[in-house]
């Protein structure tokens, strides 16, 4: 099929709209339109007033990270170490200890996250072969005070909860 | 009225405050109007519609750290904005506000009010050299070639109203056009201007040197983000940035009023002399236009990207100045001719 083009009408070159006047009034038409129209109305804006309208956020979207649990509440990470070979930025350091409960051979002794150096790429959650580290948080405000508080050890993952109930899971 | 200490003193007092409050409260409605132009709510956040916003702008600037960055000029880089902030408030006194409140009539106001306006210009020269910043140099050399370039159209355009009005005095020339909406120095074929045709040219030459006097969008070249930082201010923090913006929308106001007193009658009544209405030819009517140019200054701002310093100084070099001087010569024969 041949392509088809559209030949759009080259503007400003004829006199009237070389002098100005004219074309300035117009824009200043649409301008004013805009503002009469936010005058007689000013509620329905694409402004969402932020601190107190908090975004919608799906469960796709890449929040701050959290280790999940099997059903019998034991870890499901396995100190694998795939997160940590993956990540980009250097951010993950597992200390991987023997383990002793009989559902796998390894778990981390220490696993810990820096914030600061995360890209939140989602990469780890991707390599995870156990689904142990997800980012379905939803926390997309990550504050601190110090370096260390931005610092996520194994307890803080583990104590986050998942953002979504699961039948609000899109298919990743 | 005579001149006392005790009126000038009130005089200053007055123009001061309505300096500030204005200063401080066109800046909110500068946002306000921004955020309405732009399908924005604008400020909300203090007080109803924002309306505390100004003050709480004060109180931040006004405790912030003055920093006072290592070489440069520190005496001329203190009083840059001293220098900005003064000339607007002189220029107060010879606007007329109504036919009895002017703080002092002048018989050369025009002059005093375009000599003022200069002095201007020389504060940004001032803070850009003073600021050992190549960036506010560059803005302080554009802010002042272009208030060289549009202050020669404004003065010639000035002149022709002056001529027409046979005044320099700010008061007579507001009181030549009493009497009505048609008798304004805006509309064409006036009989005290010659029947010239021209007149709505003049205004629009006043309005946009006025525009591009103010150092305001679209002409705002000195101020010019995306290639100077922040314009001729880069260096200054807390007041003396405060000052410098204060001085700014002083002009604005200044210009506003320069427009209403030169064309738009000044406090004249637009329904002429109504004798059983109580309001003809007062004060109210001078604000209500004044604020009416300003709105459409804002309106401006909002509406047009920034132009080139080429494109600028050619508009005024090319166009405004033979323009403005062809209008002067053509005003000066038709009122030899019929008036």
């Amino acid at each position: 099929m041949a392509a088809r083009v559209k030949q759009i009408k080259r503007r400003g070159r004829t006199f009237l709209e070389q002098l100005y006047l004219i074309e300035v009034i117009k824009g200043m038409g649409v301008t004013i339109t805009h503002f009469l129209r936010n005058l007689r109305d000013n509620r329905n804006l694409y402004v969402r007033d932020y601190p107190e309208v908090k975004p919608e956020i799906t469960s796709r979207w890449r929040g701050r990270h959290r280790l999940t649990l099997h059903p019998d509440g034991t870890v499901k990470c396995v100190a694998c170490f795939m997160c940590q070979t993956n990540c980009p930025s250097e951010c993950i350091m597992i200390e991987a200890t023997e383990r002793l409960d009989g559902v796998a051979e390894k778990m981390p002794a220490r696993f810990t996250i820096d914030l600061l150096e995360c890209i939140y790429c989602g990469y780890c959650v991707e390599a995870c072969p156990m689904d142990a580290i997800r980012m379905d948080t939803g926390i997309f405000s990550v504050t601190g005070t110090s370096r260390e508080d931005m610092v996520l050890e194994l307890e803080d993952l583990l104590a986050t909860p998942g953002g979504f109930a699961e039948h609000e899971q899109e298919d990743r | 009225m005579e001149l006392s200490l005790l009126n000038a003193f009130i005089a200053v007092f007055i123009a001061i405050a309505f300096v500030g409050a204005n200063a401080a409260y066109l800046v909110w409605w500068e946002r306000k109007g921004a955020g309405f132009f732009q399908r924005r709510p604008g400020p909300t956040e203090n007080g109803p519609w924002g309306l505390l916003q100004p003050p709480l702008d004060g109180i931040k600037l006004m405790t912030k750290q003055l920093l006072i960055p290592g070489g440069v000029d520190k005496a001329i880089f203190m009083v840059a904005p001293v220098l900005a902030m003064f000339p607007a408030l002189v220029s107060f006194v010879t606007i007329p506000f109504s036919s009895s409140i002017q703080a002092h009539t002048i018989e050369v106001g025009v002059l005093l009010i375009f000599a003022f306006a200069a002095l201007g210009s020389m504060s940004l020269l001032v803070a850009g050299w003073s600021s050992r910043n190549k960036y506010a140099m560059i803005s302080s050399i554009r802010a002042v070639s272009q208030t060289v370039a549009y202050e020669i159209p404004l003065l010639i355009t000035t002149i022709t109203v002056v001529l027409i009005a046979g005044s320099l005095e700010l008061s007579e020339i507001a009181a030549a056009q009493m009497g009505g909406i048609w008798n304004w120095y805006i509309w064409p074929f006036q009989k005290s201007a010659g029947f010239n045709i021209f007149m709505p040219i003049s205004f629009m030459i006043m309005f946009i040197c006025s525009v591009a006097e103010t150092n305001r969008a679209p002409f705002d070249l000195g101020e010019a983000e995306s290639e100077l930082v922040a314009g001729f201010h880069t260096e200054y923090s807390s007041m003396g940035f405060g000052l410098f913006f204060m001085g700014e929308y002083a002009n604005i106001v200044i210009g506003a009023c320069l427009i209403t007193i030169l064309f738009l009658g000044g406090w004249a009544c637009p329904f002429g002399d109504l004798g059983f209405f109580p309001f003809t030819h007062h004060v109210g009517w001078f604000l209500l236009k004044l604020y009416l140019i300003i709105f459409v200054f804002v309106w401006i701002r909002w509406t047009f990207p920034r132009t080139t310093i080429y494109g600028l100084l050619n508009l005024s070099w090319q166009y405004m100045i033979p323009l403005s001087l062809f209008n002067l010569l053509l005003t000066a024969a038709l009122i030899k001719v019929f008036a």
